[in-house]
């Protein structure tokens, strides 16, 4: 007990004291998952929205395959990646394994899924209260799908923080694709995975602390832009 | 202008869910000018002749023709709903993103969305979030989007269904100044006050089937079936 006292207390100072170390693993973490996120943005919502409203043969079994890929496991993911990337897989002539780039790669295969089967339900629904004015105005479906997603912007947001939330907190495919090679791709939970393993506890129990702060402050946010869009917008 | 897409036939129109026959066979012919209120009880089938009108439902059987051809001319109408939807940007970015939509460029939809805007009384209104309008506000805001569009036909399904009476009576005064301008107004609605204050014409369905059609004096003044004198005397029936 008394080492764990010990141990927390170590945490609070590096927190407090700004570690070098620390600020470095966070800021990676950052990096990787927004970066991904942006990517998954980028290609789940309209993929999502497409599904929802496109007429195309398949499409329900897309939106269920949809919602089978959310609980993609991530060493799954991992292997994948890793596999494509080694140096005689397909697109090993990058030299992309055990960089940032692999991670990011990673988690927006991830992620993608999961912004894109929450956007087919934001839309969906949205469908049913717009479609037959958006068909009466002479709106394909298909050009409703940026009309679509900018009228669920407030709702699209849960599904992309839930896309963060899931990024920020996963080690199986980070760890098998980055490596968790110190100063070049350690983040947030490979680290805590690794500390832990060694039994260096502050440094683990201020990233586990961190971690948790952060998925706090995302819901925050999701939340506090739900409330705001009902305000505003009615 | 290219010739009008009038008259609207109905051709042996029918339609049915789940084997269940819920209008028709229909037919009748509407040409212009001037306000057809299609008139009845509630589940008589005025919404579905609209709605299969304007092309948004396809009937079981039989055709729709406009002009004699078949086909949807959505692009040269316009359709007010019960509750409209509108989209979540300004009052004014509501009306430009339906002209838009028809290839109207860039001046001249300032032109037109000012305009529908002034003679829909919103043009104070119109940087407000079109969703935070009231109801009323809402529906004339739809009548201004339609405005906009210039439309040949326009349908209008129960449009003040949900307002009080104050805020009906400028919808009407805004409809009875669009048929004014020229455009073919069709409209549903089971508010008999209405049907006379504006009818020219009247198509009293019932059951989902034409039982009456006449012109709006003769209809209110002697109506020929049995449904229609109860619809009249208050006594229906649906």
């Amino acid at each position: 007990m008394p080492e764990l006292v010990d141990a927390l207390r170590t945490a609070i100072a590096l927190m407090i004291g700004l570690d070098a170390e620390l600020v470095e693993i966070v800021g990676l973490s950052l990096r990787v998952s927004l970066a991904a996120l942006v990517l998954a943005t980028a290609s789940g919502l309209p993929v999502g929205a497409f599904v929802a409203i496109v007429p195309f043969p398949g499409r329900r079994a897309a939106a269920v395959v949809l919602n089978a890929l959310m609980g993609l496991p991530p060493v799954v993911v991992g292997l994948g990646v890793y596999l494509v990337l080694s140096r005689s897989g397909p697109l090993g002539f990058l030299g992309w394994l055990f960089t940032p780039r692999a991670m990011v790669v990673a988690q927006w295969l991830l992620i993608t899924p999961i912004v894109a089967a929450l956007a087919r339900q934001v839309v969906e629904d949205l469908w049913e209260e717009y479609g037959e004015q958006l068909r009466s105005l002479d709106v394909s479906p298909l050009r409703a799908i940026p009309t679509l997603l900018w009228d669920g912007r407030y709702r699209l947001v849960t599904a992309v923080l839930a896309g963060f939330g899931r990024a920020i907190a996963e080690v199986g495919a980070v760890i098998i694709v980055g490596g968790n090679i110190a100063h070049v791709t350690r983040v947030m939970t490979t680290a805590i995975a690794l500390e832990t393993s060694k039994g260096d506890l502050a440094l683990a129990m201020a990233l586990g602390i961190l971690l948790l702060l952060l998925s706090l402050a995302v819901n925050a946010a999701a939340a506090l832009t739900r409330e705001l869009a009902q305000g505003a917008e009615g | 202008m290219s010739p009008g897409i009038l008259p609207l036939r109905f051709e042996a129109v029918t339609f049915e869910r789940r084997g269940q026959r819920l209008l028709g066979p229909l037919d009748f012919e509407i040409g212009g000018p001037g306000r057809t209120v299609v008139l009845g009880p509630n589940g008589a089938g005025k919404s579905l002749v609209l709605r299969i009108a304007h092309g948004l439902i396809e009937p079981t059987r039989g055709r729709v023709t406009w002009r004699g051809e078949e086909g949807t001319r959505r692009s040269r109408q316009a359709m007010v709903f019960e509750r409209s939807v509108l989209l979540r940007r300004s009052a004014a970015a509501n009306v430009d993103y339906a002209i838009a939509r028809r290839g109207v460029p860039r001046r001249e939809r300032r032109q037109r969305r000012a305009l529908a805007l002034e003679r829909t009384g919103l043009a104070d209104l119109a940087q407000r979030q079109a969703r935070v309008l009231s109801a009323g506000e809402q529906q004339r805001l739809a009548l201004a989007r339609a405005w906009a569009l210039e439309p040949e036909v326009l349908f209008l399904d129960e449009p003040t269904a949900a307002l009080d009476p104050a805020a009906t009576r400028s919808i009407e005064a805004l409809i009875a100044s669009l048929a004014a301008a020229g455009t073919k107004i069709i409209m549903t609605t089971h508010d008999l006050g209405q049907a006379r204050r504006l009818a020219d014409e009247v198509l009293f369905l019932h059951r989902g089937a034409l039982v009456e059609r006449a012109p709006a004096a003769a209809f209110f003044e002697d109506p020929q079936s049995e449904p229609a004198r109860a619809f009249l005397e208050g006594k229906l029936l649906w």
